[in-house]
């Protein structure tokens, strides 16, 4: 048979095609559930994993089932409020299917970025009131209350994001970071406990204001007050961190000083 | 089956992709920070040199010649996909870890190499032990690039530390430039050196 016929290659091409498309949207649709069910136990998991929650996750043998017990367990509400601190919308049951939980972060973020862009100060606070902004209540084991925010920013070579528990103190309980395409063992370290740890018990809100954390460049130096150090050969990941907190934190704060008004 | 036991053990260090061929060292930069990345990152590669090879020797006959890169590009792209796919719903913590990289085998040029080199000639049989060889190859140098990187720049070895507590209390530090990919370079330049000096005694005798 001749395969440097005109008609052949065309042929071939197309068949070919036809059957590696195939092939892989087979696949794709067959493994579509389980993937899903993977990104949200995994979004569970990070926003219990912020308040110190679901420890066990890393060994359990069936995850997935632990995780959503014990997002059942103590996350007892989903709020979605606006820039101004009301409250838009408020669940108790499925929380796993509330709006507060299918809030895209990474839409809000674009919304930010616009405002960003934007010198006009009416313009700017109208596309403010757009912005939704997810919360989730968790009743902690100690007895506590944690209000658990969301934040989204770009790192250096894509999207990340972050789970920060807010004691009704003002101060951080805990903070979970994590990102899409970071560099492994560089920007990546973001998510490791030696990163997160440093933000536990930081200040966020103090006498009504927002209190900036500060990444600074680790050089044997301790940090002082509500700075945290950088990783080490990966700058633009660290200030990205700082830049997200600062632009997601100012959104939050209406909502964050009725939270802490409260209690005082 | 003689001939088989060459194919397979040739790749691994004599002809090895990295060091003698020096193919796919981008991706050698990038994963080789921690192990368990670079050993991942090495078993995929391992079956998508060894499954596109088989596939391209399969169907070499039917191959029209004018776009045999294309169709090896297709059939390359179609096993990442898949692997990417099954990572993603098995093993999701992994392929969050491995990120973009996953996606990039596609670009690897081992695999490319080897289809034209070797898949597009052999029959099926020794293509398959041809390019898994291969990626073991690849994924060896990972493992020992990785090795060193981790243990001097994170001073752990699968995310458990090894380097005493007393050690770091004593003044030792982290060496940060192993965690940077110049230091990947340096060490693959080394590992290069050494091979290359050892087999030019034996091609003397």
């Amino acid at each position: 048979m001749d395969t440097n016929k005109n008609t052949y290659t065309v042929i071939y091409t197309i068949v070919m095609v036809a059957i590696v498309a195939t092939i892989l949207a087979l696949v794709s649709m067959g493994l579509k559930d389980k993937q899903q069910t993977n990104i949200k136990v995994e979004k569970q998991m990070n926003i219990l994993g912020c308040a110190g929650l679901a420890k066990d996750a890393k060994t359990v043998s069936d995850r997935n089932s632990y995780v959503q017990d014990e997002f059942k367990k103590y996350i007892t509400e989903a709020l979605v409020v606006n820039s101004d601190g009301e409250v838009l919308k408020s669940e108790t049951e499925n929380l796993d299917a509330s709006d507060a939980f299918k809030v895209s972060t990474a839409d809000q973020f674009d919304i930010i970025r616009k405002m960003e862009g934007l010198q006009d100060e009416a313009e700017k606070e109208k596309l403010a009131k757009q912005i939704q902004l997810p919360v989730f209540v968790c009743q902690t084991p100690e007895g506590g209350k944690n209000y658990i925010l969301s934040g989204y920013g770009a790192g250096l070579w894509g999207p990340i994001w972050t789970y920060i528990a807010v004691k009704e103190d003002g101060k951080i309980a805990g903070a979970l970071f994590d990102h899409a395409s970071e560099t492994p063992g560089l920007g990546g370290e973001i998510v490791t406990d030696k990163f997160r740890s440093q933000f536990t018990d930081k200040v966020v809100l103090e006498g009504g204001n927002i209190v900036p954390i500060i990444v600074v460049k680790g050089g044997g130096a301790k940090p002082q007050n509500n700075e945290i150090n950088a990783i080490s050969g990966a700058t633009i990941t660290s200030t990205a961190v700082q830049k997200m907190i600062s632009n997601w934190m100012e959104l939050y704060k209406p909502y964050l000083q009725k939270i802490t008004s409260k209690t005082e | 089956m003689a001939m088989d036991k060459k194919i397979f053990t040739t790749p691994i260090i004599k002809a090895n992709p990295i060091t003698v061929l020096v193919l796919g060292i981008c991706s050698a930069l990038a994963v080789t920070v921690k192990l368990e990345p670079a050993i991942v990152m090495g078993i995929s590669v391992t079956l998508v040199t060894g499954l596109s090879s088989f596939l391209i020797s399969l169907i070499r006959k039917t191959i029209p010649n004018r776009i045999r890169i294309i169709v090896q590009l297709v059939v390359v792209a179609m096993f990442v996909i898949l692997i990417s796919e099954f990572l993603k719903a098995y093993v999701y913590d992994v392929s969050k870890q491995l990120s973009v990289y996953v996606g990039l085998i596609i670009t690897n040029c081992i695999i490319m190499g080897r289809i034209e080199a070797f898949g597009l000639t052999e029959k099926p049989l020794p293509s398959l032990v041809d390019g898994l060889a291969n990626g073991l190859g690849y994924g060896l140098i990972l493992v020992i690039v990785a090795f060193f990187r981790e243990l001097i720049g994170s001073g752990t070895i699968f995310g458990l530390q090894v380097i005493p507590q007393s050690f770091y209390e004593a003044g030792y530090m982290n060496n940060g430039l192993f965690i940077m990919p110049p230091m990947a370079l340096i060490l693959i330049g080394c590992l290069i050196w050494i091979q290359r000096s050892i087999q030019k005694e034996d091609d003397k005798k």
